[in-house]
């Protein structure tokens, strides 16, 4: 192969790593949880007595190797502990999405044929009770908080507690069971399987090894420099690769300490007191944040709105260079300087993130303002490429090297080509192992020599090597000439702009793209009623000459920047109309979360379509639309076909335009 | 209904004890006005017991009986077994009676931290001295008591507000921490005054599960008034019903919910055409 194994001679399994912290790092926090206000924590070496104390108990209670412990609950250290202890024992921990319904939780249960049942609260419990009926192989559950469960039936229910001082008392009879299970565990191993959310047919489980998790946990932790003393706080959902990386492959590696909520609600406190230095959140969290912080300036007294304006100009202009180490002149520092002190710092501690050294988003694209707002205030967010069957890391950004249109770089130990219409394949030591009983699924996705497909289309920038994600593969064709079409890369930044809701771009064969365009009613309607321009209905704004002149110019914006793009330039929106209505799930325009159906929508205003494309000045369509009662009626309307300027093409001299 | 006089063990598996207090003959007048007339209630340690009735029954008035805050011109009100004489406030919750109100009563400019902490303090001893002092005793007693209300926060799910002044508050989150701060006295017997009013249904179904929770976790003998029939009925173990000042029956909803006079009382007497 063509990377080496690092880490040959060193541990090769989670509980190894935990006896080595609790060797290494005795005496250092490894888990922290605030609990009835105050923040409790372990160090590593209570941690490694906790988890052995429960993987006791699960000796007493009848754990075999190769087991199955699935984990359901909110971020706990305890449940962090359930799957380590799982380990120990030479089962295999599962944790599932604690917001499945009973269901979607009975598939998973029955497809890995869980044998136990580590459950956070009554309502996990009673999910599980539900549906134990169509388990065959299911025997226990273990839950953590009694609260309200006391009356069960305790004939398959254990309390955690009780499952670790039985564990304790029975110590003398299972501990050399125990060690010798554990020396048994090596790098071929399976560490844990995470059941993929599963947004196409049933959810698959990604099996990954000790081999998966170890080396990821090492390679990225050292792109990354993370430190010993580095401090995360853990709140995203436990089944997912991301967290389980992160909170237990590196947090395990290099020793820093992870920190769990009191609850899903206090998320934000509990931000602000730990002060995580190595943070994660998808590009929804950052946005919501960013929005709440400008809604409050708004509402600022007028110096201290005078203030932030001015300042985060100042920042916006250097900010990203400074945290670059780019030079920078003496006078912009000395501003920035001032702006840190006044603005930035306590802007950044309200947000929690004083501290982050190294922050990620990845999951979807993020909108260029609102990346450079983080970046601007001296936070280090950085974007990367991941999947679970990669064990998350396939690209990153290396520090410097940051802008929000690219996924960053190879992380150590993967390779990348591109296919033939232009899918994205990797190969690195954190390669799956196999989807659970699914053959099939495993080599389709996965080829006799390692390689991965992600579905997902990209292309590597030559100048830089950063590879760049454009859309899914599947929506990815071609023009007419040749070039690339990819239509949701073109939506994305046009939806970049807050009065941009929904776009449609289309140009699959064609010779140019054209786009449909719905406004942001909210957005739109803010900005009319402080110009005081009157407007009856979506339909009366949305044909508004100053709306159109304004969605004009965000279109050109768009061309321009997609014009700088040596692949994509071809994309650039020659003709658009603003929609007479907004694209509607009930209408099957949308699906319900939110997609664009490009199919139905083709279909549906095939005359605007072709409008846009015969070069008429406007066109008057009906169009039929089901209320929210289920009842149907039709809206007329004329609409006007608008040309947007585009931009020449970096590759070659635009004729058609 | 069974009636052994040292208690029951209910369907559910909860130990419903002996009788804990008894209002014998309770008449209150206002004035002219008798909002109480000649009414005999017991009520189980263990159990949650409800008072029900239409608009002006007399209710609030029965339940402000039992905290001691009316004392009945005639009638004997007997708790733990010894004849209850009249009291002040501060002494009934000395006794282990804590409340809520039916329009809440909490400091609204103060923290729910600090609204739950005042339910604290009859489990203060530190005098005007040692408070001032503050270290040492005061402070380790300060300590103490944060741990009950903390406790308390949890359990009811608070935790999120714990430092957001009440004043902020919805009002479901606000009767919410009025039945923390009752629940910070560590009371054996809670009474709440319409716990439930003007809630929508999804609060109402936490308040519910909260309720029985504390009855649950606690061992807390509930006494509640409430105009919701479904969340009585599912709640409760025993239902008092007044009209007019009157008990028009009393015992299993499932017999309240049967009972002729209780009937009419809601709907009004059907009459023949």
């Amino acid at each position: 192969m063509a990377y080496k194994l690092v880490s040959a001679d060193g541990p090769q399994s989670v509980p190894a790593l935990l006896h080595r912290n609790a060797k290494q790092f005795a005496n250092a926090p490894a888990y922290r949880e605030k609990e009835f206000g105050i923040w409790q924590s372990w160090t590593w070496s209570q941690t490694r007595d906790e988890v052995e104390a429960l993987a006791l108990g699960f000796l007493e209670l009848g754990a075999n190797e190769g087991d199955f412990i699935a984990i359901i609950g909110r971020n706990r250290p305890y449940l962090y502990w359930a799957m380590m202890a799982a380990e120990m024992v030479g089962a295999v921990p599962v944790p599932l999405y604690q917001d499945a319904n009973a269901e979607e939780m009975a598939y998973v249960l029955d497809h890995c044929g869980a044998r136990f049942v580590i459950a956070g609260d009554q309502e996990q419990v009673d999910k599980v009770l539900e549906v134990q009926d169509q388990l065959t192989q299911f025997e226990r559950i273990i839950y953590l908080d009694p609260r309200g469960l006391r009356k069960y039936d305790h004939a398959a229910l254990d309390q955690y507690a009780a499952v670790q001082d039985m564990g304790r008392k029975n110590r003398d009879k299972h501990i050399k069971e125990l060690e010798a299970r554990q020396a048994k565990l090596n790098y071929d191993s399976t560490g844990v399987m995470l059941y993929t959310s599963g947004t196409t047919g049933k959810p698959k489980g990604v099996v990954l090894s000790n081999r998966n998790i170890i080396e990821t946990a090492k390679s990225s932790s050292e792109f990354d420099h993370l430190r010993q003393t580095d401090d995360i706080l853990a709140y995203l959902p436990m089944a997912w690769v991301g967290d389980f990386i992160f909170s237990v492959g590196q947090a395990l590696w290099t020793g820093f300490c992870t920190n769990c909520p009191e609850s899903a609600d206090t998320m934000h406190v509990d931000l602000r007191e730990i002060g995580p230095t190595y943070y994660f959140a998808p590009p929804r969290v950052f946005e919501t944040q960013l929005t709440s912080v400008m809604i409050r300036m708004e509402d600022a007294s007028r110096f201290k709105k005078w203030l932030f304006d001015r300042f985060m100009k100042v920042a916006r202009k250097v900010g990203p260079a400074i945290l670059d180490g780019k030079p920078v002149g003496l006078m912009d520092r000395l501003k920035y300087g001032l702006g840190e002190l006044m603005i930035y710092g306590p802007l950044k501690n309200t947000l929690g993130l004083s501290r982050v050294r190294v922050g990620y988003t990845a999951g979807e694209a993020i909108g260029p303002e609102i990346f450079d707002f983080y970046r601007s205030l001296g936070i280090n967010l950085k974007q990367l490429y991941g999947q679970t069957e990669a064990t998350v890391f396939i690209t990153a950004q290396p520090d410097g090297e940051v802008r929000s249109d690219t996924v960053g770089v190879t992380c150590p130990g993967v390779e990348l080509k591109i296919a033939e219409n232009g899918e994205v394949f990797y190969r690195s030591p954190g390669v799956f192992v196999e989807y659970y009983k699914n053959p099939e699924s495993t080599a389709d996705t996965k080829d006799a020599e390692g390689w991965v497909a992600t579905g997902d289309a990209g292309f590597i920038e030559e100048s830089t090597g950063h590879l760049r994600i454009i859309d899914r593969a599947k929506d990815v064709g071609k023009m007419a000439d040749g070039s690339l079409f990819a239509p949701k890369y073109v939506e994305n930044k046009l939806k970049f702009f807050p009065n941009i809701l929904e776009a449609v771009v289309f140009g699959n064969g064609r010779t140019e793209c054209t786009a449909f365009i719905n406004i942001d009613l909210t957005a739109v309607g803010n900005w009319a009623e402080r110009n005081n321009i009157g407007y009856a209905s979506y339909q009366e704004l949305a044909r508004h000459p100053q709306v159109m002149d304004q969605i004009q110019s965000h279109v050109e914006e768009v061309n321009a920047s997609i014009a700088e793009d040596e692949m994509l330039s071809g994309c650039q929106v020659h003709r658009f109309v603003v929609l007479h209505k907004e694209l509607d799930a009930d209408d099957g325009e949308l699906t319900r979360t939110r997609k664009v159906r490009r199919k139905v929508i083709g279909e549906k205003f095939e005359d605007i379509i072709n409008a846009l494309y015969d070069g008429s000045p406007s066109v008057s369509t009906v169009t039929e639309v089901t209320y929210e009662d289920g009842r149907k009626g039709s809206i007329a309307a004329t609409l006007e076909v608008r040309d947007a300027k585009v931009f020449a093409d970096n590759r070659k001299k635009k004729a058609a335009a | 209904m069974k009636d052994q006089a040292d208690g029951y063990v209910t369907a559910d598996g909860r130990q419903i004890g002996p009788v804990v207090m008894e209002m014998k003959n309770i008449t209150l007048r206002f004035g002219g006005v008798e909002a109480i007339k000649d009414i005999s209630l017991d009520i189980r340690e263990g159990e949650i017991r409800a008072i029900i009735g239409p608009n002006g029954a007399g209710k609030s008035s029965m339940l402000n009986v039992i905290s001691g805050f009316y004392v009945p011109q005639d009638g004997e009100v007997w708790y733990k077994g010894a004849r209850r004489a009249a009291m002040k406030p501060f002494q009934v919750a000395e006794q282990g009676i804590a409340r809520t109100f039916q329009n809440i009563a909490l400091f609204e400019g103060m923290t729910v931290l600090d609204n739950v902490m005042t339910g604290r303090l009859t489990h203060m001893e530190t005098g005007l001295f040692w408070q001032s002092l503050w270290k040492g005793k005061a402070e380790r007693e300060e300590t103490a008591n944060r741990e009950v209300a903390e406790k308390i926060i949890d359990f009811l799910e608070i935790q999120a507000i714990r430092k957001t002044p009440v004043s902020r508050l919805s009002y479901g989150l606000k009767k919410r921490v009025e039945l923390a701060r009752a629940l910070a006295a560590e009371p054996s017997i809670l009474l709440l005054d319409e716990p439930m009013a003007g809630m929508n249904v999804e609060e109402k179904e936490d308040m519910s599960r909260f309720i029985l929770d504390v009855n649950d976790e606690f061992g807390t003998t509930i006494v509640l008034i409430e105009h919701d029939m479904g969340v009585v009925m599912d709640l409760s173990d025993r239902v008092v019903v007044m009209d007019y000042g009157k008990k028009i029956g009393d015992g299993s909803p499932h017999d309240v919910r049967n009972n002729q006079d209780v009937i009419d009382a809601y709907l009004g007497v059907a009459h023949d055409d």
